[in-house]
């Protein structure tokens, strides 16, 4: 039985990985260099992520490119509720991760105030080269999940 | 100063008695409040600046008289000219009339001036918060507002912040 569910484990996870749809959520800066991760030179499609949704219902997968404002807090937290299981966040560069340089009254500290986060990537904005890093890190973090409910 | 800009200064001047500043080319004017809208409408229609450019204010606290300065830039297409007025507001809530009786395209200049120093503007057709939350408490851009910054968080003290901070619930 335990042959049985490993396998099956991995199957879906090796599908998971291999087909994540991210979200575009490119607010700032690092918006430019998330698209340029996924233009031409330094390829997102050969990892599976060939469309960016704008429709949280269509995707798992939220880059949250840029620094989030307490005015835009509650819109990214419904545009997190509003994508469905199974989901993964990254935050990607300084502002999206700790703050950044804004440390003030208006800017999110880190959006791990609001979503839970999977994978943070440093650089202010982080190149293309350290976003796929990040990305295969949460493959490799997804392949590394075990099925709980079976329901 | 031109020509065109001396007579206009001039009888602005003499009208609503303001004081002139001149800084590298540059002309301000300092006007009582009450002279504010009387005067724009007269340089608007009698001397054709007709463009508003600017309408912003600073804080001098703690300097308390006069604490705001509201500031507005004209400029008139025709000649090719600007010309700054300075309004001098005491107090911490200070009240003003509107500008968009003359100059449409102050509505949200005058959104964000209320926003960030909490000087008011009566008959403003719509007198809501610009940039912050629409329940934001306070004005953040007085001199006497909290900077509002986070400690930064090493390793000796990341428990301690991290207990300050907010952590969703998933």
């Amino acid at each position: 039985m335990g042959v049985v569910t490993t396998s099956l484990e991995s199957m879906v996870n090796w599908a998971r990985t291999r087909s994540m749809w991210p979200m575009l959520f490119g607010l700032a800066c690092c918006a430019i260099e998330m698209m340029s991760a996924q233009a031409s030179d330094y390829d997102l499609s050969r990892f599976g992520m060939e469309l960016m949704r704008p429709s949280p219902r269509q995707s798992d997968l939220m880059i949250v490119a840029g620094r989030v404002s307490r005015k835009m807090a509650p819109v990214l937290r419904q545009l997190y509720d509003q994508m469905p299981d199974p989901k993964w966040v990254i935050a990607m560069g300084d502002c999206a991760s700790c703050g950044g340089v804004f440390n003030n009254y208006a800017i999110l500290q880190g959006v791990d105030e609001i979503v839970p986060v999977d994978i943070y990537v440093a650089g202010c904005p982080p190149r293309p080269e350290g976003l796929i890093h990040g990305i295969i890190s949460l493959q490799e973090k997804v392949k590394g999940e075990k099925i709980t409910r079976w329901s | 100063m031109n020509k065109h800009q001396t007579r206009a200064v001039e009888k602005i001047q003499k009208d609503f008695r303001a004081s002139v500043e001149e800084s590298r080319g540059e002309v301000a004017l300092l006007l009582p409040p009450e002279a504010f809208i009387p005067a724009v409408k007269l340089l608007r229609d009698q001397y054709g600046y007709d463009l508003l450019i600017l309408e912003t204010a600073v804080d001098y606290w703690p300097q308390l008289e006069p604490r705001f300065h509201l500031v507005c830039s004209i400029w008139s297409v025709g000649d090719q000219d600007l010309l700054t007025l300075r309004v001098p507001l005491n107090g911490n809530s200070p009240s003003i009339p509107s500008l968009t009786s003359i100059h449409p395209a102050a509505g949200w200049y005058e959104r964000e001036v209320w926003d960030m120093f909490g000087i008011t503007f009566e008959g403003h057709p719509d007198p809501r918060r610009l940039i912050m939350p629409f329940d934001w408490e306070g004005h953040p851009l007085r001199k006497d507002y909290p900077l509002g910054y986070e400690e930064p968080q090493f390793t000796f003290n990341f428990d301690k912040i991290s207990a300050g901070k907010p952590h969703p619930k998933e």
